[in-house]
């Protein structure tokens, strides 16, 4: 291997180093554990729910519902705590199991009906964020029990539980990727829709589990992040999606399917992480820091695409 | 010397694709290029069009010397090419696709009726009948190759490529382009033409080169040559007789019968196959064969009928449950259909079987490997590694690929639609021993194929389509070409 391969197989992690090393030198407050605990538990929600959107977009899919998701999760596991005095277990729960079944209802309209994937999610975006609304009225939602936060603010050791969670559940997703079957599955319908039926898979199921999958994580990151804010909101989940995708593509996961490894989304989990947590040491304000973010995205993309390129000609 | 490749090499990481190739084409002379899949053909057009760039030499076009092209500088110099993959938008029509790129205009707005006229005139030039107003999409593979023939001559090409023009073409329309080659020939274009088809090479072209290995082997004048020579020449050993010679297999056993089978374009569709034989289906491209395979394979439903398989009636709503039946399909268009070409190998081999090595959603990646491998070594899978991606790999190894997965699912009937179509004579003989070798372990096979000599030669029984019936069936002893060519033309439909 050459190093312009290893570039192109590594790039994503030498752009996290290059990173790191910047904000190491330029503040004297980034590089120790304490910070990079703190931008692993900023990150950990992404995480989970950028596992969703991986999968997803190897089936040549997306989810544009996943931040709507999270905010009905916040708004619907804080109504029940708080107005239905329901054990925040069975709360969590039951918030997770709707936006688990809102996954499924996309899956089946974009594998039965064959609506384009995009339109689909940007309809239950929609509609999901408007029921969040009309459930709280717009107003925040507070006041859980004190054992509801242990999952977004405790700690096992010196590690964050969200940090643990995220871990747990990026690694479920490699491992569904690596080892199982309907992992393989995943790529094969993303690469080739009709040699994967023509070769037995039966896509359509492939696609039900994917967005239920999809809403399963966003569900889980819905509940980590109301345990950490401590509060429902309606702007909770906003933009999410956008970050999950950004990750995903930061990370090399084609947009067009069937190319993608959960080890590569972390690196583009991280980068987002270090960029934020970064700038706001140095003092970068939200616009400057939202300028930055898009530049990275278009670089690191646009580098990518180049080394296709060049290797698809040379 | 009208175009010149000079000394013209490309490397690329662990492959010599072009080394020190020199080829001159005289003008107005139809020049033909020949060998296997992986020869270099394809990588030595490239350079022509700009589409690769060469490491080192010169393209001299009409005394114009370049180091390399572009697609702009090649189109301006009267280069096309018609590739064996179509340059066409399905949803548009046409005419269309006939002038995209340099739509005739009337002011600022599309003058769509000057371009079906224009159309019009180029389909009449070529005797073809296509309404320029048709989308895309809607052609048959046939058609769309004329259409991709239309749109080169009406740019005025002065050296026209064909990159194997007639391998997805029925006889009809095959004998159209060679006398539409003809004419363009008449008419001073220089044509490189490729091709595996031996007989169009003596019949059209006036000299032909043989490429192997990346290497020019040897140009001369065709009619100084034969097939003997060429094939010798292509594949560097000598060959044996084109069909690989085979046991009788066929047992007393029926295996399947389909009874009065009608949907999916199909008419009251009777016969039966016996284990152990290789039934062939012959007739035009839209004839009702590959739409069988479909109705067999769970593709499309059936409407009306039985599909007896093994003694047990069987409706497959899904190629999974074909599959499950013991039913396998080596779809047509090998590319779009049948490879998951950004897969490995052993992915492609291993993927219908994948669940059944499944314990706890967990693939048995020993196991998996193991039975890769075991089928790479029985049908020679030319590969360093089970881990290559299938799209690396020449033509007949992806085909070889695709039956591989279907023995590993243990199918008793093999469905080959097209097996060698696009295939080179070394890896088409390959795939002839493969299809012997099933017969005889005791696989059924139905073998759909265009190429009149392969059908002859290989199958036990012939049944030719057409207009989606049954218009004849042959036995071993009365294959005729032209008795099938005139059974695949009967027409019983009203127009």
């Amino acid at each position: 291997m050459n190093y312009r391969e290893l570039l192109r197989k590594y790039g994503i992690f030498v752009v996290l180093m290059i990173l790191i090393i910047f904000f190491s030198v330029a503040s004297e407050n980034f590089l120790n554990a304490n910070n990079l605990l703190i931008i692993a538990r900023q990150v950990s929600m992404l995480g989970i729910a950028a596992v969703g959107m991986c999968f997803v977009l190897l089936l040549g899919g997306i989810d544009l519902s996943i931040g709507s998701q999270i905010t009905l999760v916040n708004i619907v596991a804080a109504w029940l705590m708080v107005n239905g005095k329901v054990s925040p277990l069975l709360a969590s729960l039951a918030a997770i199991a709707l936006s688990t079944s809102i996954g499924f209802i996309n899956g089946f309209i974009i594998a039965k009906i064959k609506m384009p994937p995009i339109i689909v999610t940007l309809s239950t975006m929609t509609m999901v964020e408007g029921i969040a609304y009309i459930i709280c009225g717009g107003q925040p939602i507070f006041g859980f029990p004190k054992s509801f936060s242990v999952i977004g603010q405790g700690y096992i050791g010196i590690i964050p539980i969200p940090v643990i969670v995220m871990v747990i559940i990026m690694s479920l997703g490699a491992v569904i990727l690596n080892l199982t079957y309907f992992g393989r599955y995943f790529y094969a319908v993303g690469g080739n829709e009709e040699a994967a039926n023509l070769s037995g898979i039966n896509v359509v199921h492939v696609k039900y589990l994917v967005y239920t999958l999809s809403g399963l994580f966003a569900g889980i990151a819905g509940i980590v992040l109301l345990s950490r804010t401590n509060s429902g909101q309606v702007l909770s989940g906003k933009g999410f999606e956008f970050d999950a995708l950004t990750a995903c593509v930061l990370g090399g996961v084609s947009v067009n399917g069937g190319y993608g490894k959960i080890s590569n989304v972390v690196a583009g989990i991280l980068i987002l992480g270090v960029l934020s947590n970064g700038m706001v040491l140095l003092n970068a304000s939200q616009y400057t820091q939202m300028v930055i973010k898009g530049a990275v995205l278009l670089f690191a993309v646009g580098f990518d695409t180049i080394q296709r390129l060049r290797q698809s000609k040379a | 010397m009208f175009l010149q490749l000079n000394n013209i090499t490309k490397v690329y990481p662990g492959v010599v694709a072009l080394n020190n190739v020199t080829l001159h084409v005289n003008k107005g002379e139809v020049h033909a290029l020949v060998g296997e899949n992986g020869a270099g053909k394809s990588t030595l057009i490239k350079t022509c069009t700009g589409a690769v760039i060469p490491d080192s030499g010169s393209i001299v076009i009409d005394g114009k010397e370049f180091k390399s092209m572009t697609p702009k500088l090649a189109e301006q110099h009267g280069i096309a090419v018609i590739y064996q993959e179509f340059n066409l938008v399905g949803e548009l029509s046409v005419a269309e696709n006939i002038f995209l790129g340099r739509a005739i205009r009337k002011g600022i707005l599309v003058d769509k009726k000057a371009m079906v006229n224009e159309s019009r005139k180029i389909f009449r030039q070529l005797g073809v009948d296509i309404d320029p107003n048709k989308l895309v999409s809607s052609l048959t593979v046939g058609y769309q190759q004329l259409v991709e023939i239309a749109k080169a001559i009406s740019q005025n090409a002065k050296i026209l490529i064909m990159d194997e023009p007639s391998a997805p073409l029925t006889k009809a329309e095959a004998e159209h382009m060679y006398q539409l080659v003809y004419r363009l020939k008449e008419q001073g274009v220089t044509i490189i033409y490729i091709s595996h088809r031996m007989e169009e090479i003596f019949k059209l072209s006036d000299r032909v080169t043989v490429m192997r290995d990346g290497n020019i082997v040897k140009t001369m004048n065709t009619s100084d040559t034969n097939v003997d020579e060429l094939v010798k020449l292509m594949v560097g050993r000598e060959l044996k007789e084109t069909y690989p010679a085979r046991e009788a297999c066929v047992s007393d056993e029926t295996i399947l019968e389909v009874r009065n089978l009608s949907g999916n374009g199909l008419k009251d569709i009777s016969f039966k196959v016996r284990k152990g034989e290789v039934l062939g289906f012959g007739g035009l491209i839209g004839s009702g064969r590959t739409e069988l395979a479909e109705l067999l394979f769970g593709v499309k439903p059936k409407t009306g009928g039985q599909i007896i398989f093994k003694g047990r009636e069987i409706a497959p709503r899904t190629p999974q449950e074909a599959i499950d039946l013991g039913i396998a399909l080596v779809p047509e268009d090998r590319k779009r259909q049948g490879a998951l070409l950004e897969i490995d190998i052993k992915g492609n081999i291993s993927m219908p079987i994948l669940r059944r090595i499944s314990r706890l959603f967990i693939v048995n990646r020993k196991r998996e490997v193991k039975i890769a491998n075991e089928y790479k070594e029985s049908i020679r899978i030319k590969t360093p590694s089970l881990t290559q991606k299938v799209k690396n790999l020449s033509g007949g190894n992806q085909q070889k690929v695709i039956i591989a997965k279907w023995l590993a699912s243990n199918a008793d009937l093999i469905i080959l639609d097209e097996p060698t179509r696009g295939i080179d004579v070394g890896a088409k003989y390959e795939i002839y021993t493969l299809i012997n070798s099933l017969v005889k372990n005791g696989k059924t096979v139905l073998m759909i194929s265009s190429e009149m000599p392969e059908l002859i030669g290989m199958s036990d029984r012939i049944i030719v389509l057409s207009e989606g019936r049954i218009t004849g069936s042959l036995n071993k002893g009365e294959f005729d070409q032209e008795v099938i060519m005139s059974m695949a033309s009967i027409s019983k439909g009203k127009e």
